[in-house]
C-alpha cells in the first residue's frame, strides 16, 4: 500500500518522506557496514582514483618534476602515435609476440597437467602439483638471474650440454629471437603450476558423471577430453587467458633480471622491452611524467580492448 | 587383453614425461644452491659442475659484508607489516560486504571489482609524486599504506565470510557485543583458515616485490633482498652471480619453507579467488 502511494506521488517527489526515511534508517541501521568497508573507498580515492585522473591530466602537460608544468594539449599522444614514439608499439609488439610464444603452449599443458592428475592415471600426486607449483612463490629477481646463468652464450650449462651432444649452440641471451625465447620459458617455468592449480580446481568442480556419460556413448578418452571438458573448463580457461594476457604486458621483474644489466634496456636491441618497462624508463630514467602517462593512457585502452574481446569472443557463446 | 601391454607402456611414458618436465621445474632452484657454494671460478665451467669439490662458503661471507641482513631484515618487516595491515582491512571489508545488506552495497562492490581492471603502470607516477608530497621516500610507509586494503583481497574475504552462519552473529549481538566485538571475537577465530590462505598470497608478493621499493626505497639502507641482488650486477664486464645466487638462496627459502607448510592452504588460496571469479 505504502508502495503505491509512493508511485502515486511520484510528481511531486521521487521518493515520498517515508521512504527517505526508511533508506536513512537502512543506512544508519548498517552504518558499521560502511566503517567497515571505507578504508578500501579512502585509500583507493587517494592512491588510486586521484592518480587515474592526475595521470590524464599529466599527460597533456610537459613536466620534468622540476620545471613548471607545460600545458601541449595532445602533444604527448601525437609523440605516441608518430615514428619517434615507435619504442612504445616496439614494446607492444614484443609482448604480443611472447604471448604468442608462451600462452597457448603453457595454457594447453597446464590442462593436459591438471586433467592426468585429476583422473588417478598418474602416481605420485602431490609429489608433481608441488614441484609444478614451486616457482610460482619464488622471486621472479632470483629466477631471472638463475636463467641467465644456466643459459649463459659461451659458458652456460645449457650451451655445454647442448655442444656436449653434438647440438648447435643458441644465443639464447644475445639474440633478438633467443631472448624473447628464453623469456618465454622463463615465464612458463614460473606460470605454469599457477595454471595447472587453477584449472585442477575447476575440474573439481565438473561433475563427474559427465564424462562418464561421454564414455558409455562410446567416447574415447581423448574425444571426452575435447568435447566435455574443454567446453565446461572454459571460464576457468578464459580466466587463466586475461590473466596471462595482462601478466604479458606487465612484465617486468623477469626482463630486469633475465636480461641484466641490460634488462631496462630491454635486452638485445629492445628484443623484450614490455609496456611497463618502458612506460617505467620514461617516467623515472628520463623524467618525461608528461609522455610517460600518454603512454600508459594509450596502453590502458589496448589492454582494455584486448580483454574485452577476450571475454566478447572467449565467454560463454551459450549465454 | 591384448591392448594391456600398450596400455602400462604409455602409463610409463606419461609418468616419464612429467618426471622430466618435474626435473626442469626443480632444475632452477638446484642450479641456484649449487652456484651459491661454487668458487667463483666454476660458476661458469666446462664442463657444467653441480656439486663442487671446491664447495666454498665465500659467497654468503660477501653478502654479508654488502648488507643482506640488512636487506633480510628490511624485507621480512615489510612484507610481514604490509601483510598483516592488509590483512585486516581486507577481511574487515569483507565481512562488510558479506554480512550486511546496506544501501548501495552493489555499487560499491561493482566499484571494487572495477578497480581491478586498472594497470599499475597508470597510476605509478602521480602515485609516485603524492608519496614525495607526504615523505614517505625511503620509508616503508610507502609501501604499506597504499596497499592496505586491496580490492581483490576484500572479495575473497566477502567470498570466505559468505557462507557463515547470521545465527552465531545474532546471538553475539543479543549478548551486547558491538559490531567490531562480533567482528573480532566471533567472526575472525572462525575464519582463520581464510585469513591464512591470504595472508600467505600477500605475503609472498609482498616477499618478492620489486617496483615498489624500487621507486619508494632510494637508500642502500633500505633495500630489500630484491634490491640487493639488482643493486649486485655491475653494468659493464661481469656481475658477481654466484654472490647473487646466495641472495637468491636466502630470498628463496622462506617462502619454500612457508609453502612446504602451508601447502593446502596456499593451495586454496589460490583456487578460491579464481574458480569462483
Amino acid at each position: 500500500m505504502q508502495q503505491e502511494a509512493a508511485v502515486h506521488t511520484g510528481i511531486q517527489s521521487t521518493r515520498e518522506p517515508g521512504a527517505l526515511a526508511r533508506w536513512w534508517k537502512e543506512i544508519r541501521h548498517n552504518r558499521w557496514a560502511y566503517v567497515f568497508i571505507s578504508p578500501f573507498y579512502i585509500l583507493f580515492a587517494i592512491f588510486g582514483l586521484f592518480p587515474v585522473g592526475y595521470s590524464l591530466y599529466l599527460s597533456l602537460h610537459d613536466w620534468n618534476g622540476v620545471r613548471p608544468m607545460e600545458y601541449v594539449g595532445l602533444e604527448n599522444y601525437r609523440y605516441v602515435f608518430s615514428e619517434r614514439g615507435d619504442l612504445f608499439w616496439t614494446s607492444v609488439q614484443n609482448s604480443a609476440i611472447i604471448f604468442l610464444l608462451y600462452v597457448p603452449l603453457m595454457t594447453f599443458l597446464a590442462l593436459v597437467l591438471a586433467v592426468l592428475l585429476n583422473s588417478g592415471y598418474i602416481k605420485g600426486f602431490r609429489f608433481f602439483r608441488t614441484t609444478m607449483f614451486m616457482p610460482y612463490v619464488t622471486s621472479m629477481i632470483a629466477a631471472g638471474f638463475v636463467f641467465q646463468i644456466m643459459l649463459g652464450s659461451h659458458e652456460g650449462m645449457v650451451n655445454t650440454v647442448l655442444s656436449d651432444l653434438g647440438l648447435p649452440t643458441v644465443g639464447w641471451l644475445d639474440t633478438i629471437w633467443g631472448t624473447r625465447v628464453s623469456l618465454a620459458i622463463l615465464v612458463t617455468w614460473a606460470w605454469l603450476g599457477y595454471n595447472m592449480i587453477i584449472m585442477l580446481a575447476g575440474l573439481q568442480t565438473i561433475s563427474q558423471d559427465l564424462t562418464e556419460a561421454a564414455r558409455v556413448d562410446g567416447a574415447n578418452n581423448v574425444q571426452a577430453f575435447f568435447h566435455i571438458t574443454i567446453p565446461l573448463l572454459r571460464p576457468v580457461i578464459l580466466f587463466s587467458l586475461v590473466l596471462s594476457t595482462s601478466g604479458t604486458f606487465n612484465l617486468f621483474n623477469e626482463v630486469v633480471s633475465i636480461a641484466a644489466p641490460d634488462g631496462f634496456k630491454g635486452g638485445t636491441r629492445y628484443s623484450i622491452l614490455t609496456p611497463m618497462i618502458l612506460i617505467y624508463n620514461t617516467g623515472f630514467r628520463h623524467f618525461e611524467f608528461g609522455r610517460a602517462s600518454a603512454e600508459a593512457y594509450v596502453y590502458f585502452v589496448l589492454i582494455a580492448a584486448l580483454t574485452f574481446f577476450q571475454f566478447r569472443y572467449l565467454g560463454n557463446r551459450d549465454k | 587383453m591384448a591392448t594391456t601391454l600398450p596400455r602400462i607402456g604409455l602409463r610409463v611414458l606419461v609418468h616419464l614425461l612429467l618426471i622430466v618436465l618435474a626435473l626442469f621445474m626443480l632444475l632452477p632452484f638446484i642450479w641456484m644452491l649449487s652456484t651459491s657454494f661454487k668458487p667463483i671460478a666454476e660458476v661458469f665451467h666446462t664442463p657444467p659442475i653441480l656439486i663442487s669439490s671446491h664447495a666454498t662458503m665465500d659467497g654468503y661471507h660477501n653478502i654479508f659484508n654488502r648488507g643482506a641482513d640488512t636487506a633480510f631484515t628490511n624485507t621480512a618487516i615489510l612484507a610481514t607489516s604490509t601483510t598483516l595491515t592488509s590483512l585486516f582491512f581486507c577481511t574487515l571489508g569483507g565481512y562488510g560486504f558479506a554480512k550486511f545488506r546496506f544501501p548501495g552495497r552493489g555499487m560499491l562492490f561493482a566499484f571494487l571489482l572495477a578497480t581491478m581492471l586498472i594497470p599499475p603502470a597508470v597510476t605509478i607516477i602521480p602515485k609516485y609524486r603524492i608519496i614525495v608530497e607526504l615523505g614517505w621516500i625511503d620509508s616503508f610507509l610507502a609501501i604499506i599504506i597504499p596497499n592496505a586494503a586491496s580490492a581483490f583481497g576484500i572479495f575473497f574475504m566477502r567470498q570466505y565470510i559468505s557462507s557463515f552462519p547470521e545465527e552465531l552473529l545474532d546471538a553475539a549481538r543479543i549478548d551486547g557485543c558491538t559490531e567490531f566485538g562480533v567482528f573480532r571475537r566471533i567472526v575472525v577465530p572462525t575464519i582463520a583458515p581464510g585469513m591464512i590462505s591470504l595472508g600467505l598470497i600477500f605475503f609472498m608478493s609482498n616477499w618478492n616485490n620489486y617496483l615498489e621499493p624500487l621507486i619508494y626505497l632510494k637508500s642502500p639502507g633500505k633495500f630489500t633482498l630484491t634490491q640487493l641482488m639488482m643493486s649486485f650486477q655491475s653494468p659493464n664486464g661481469e656481475s658477481p652471480f654466484r654472490d647473487i645466487m646466495a641472495v637468491g638462496v636466502i630470498s628463496v627459502i622462506p617462502l619454500i619453507i612457508l609453502f612446504f607448510v602451508f601447502q593446502r592452504r596456499f593451495v586454496e588460496g589460490i583456487t578460491q579467488g579464481a574458480v569462483k571469479a
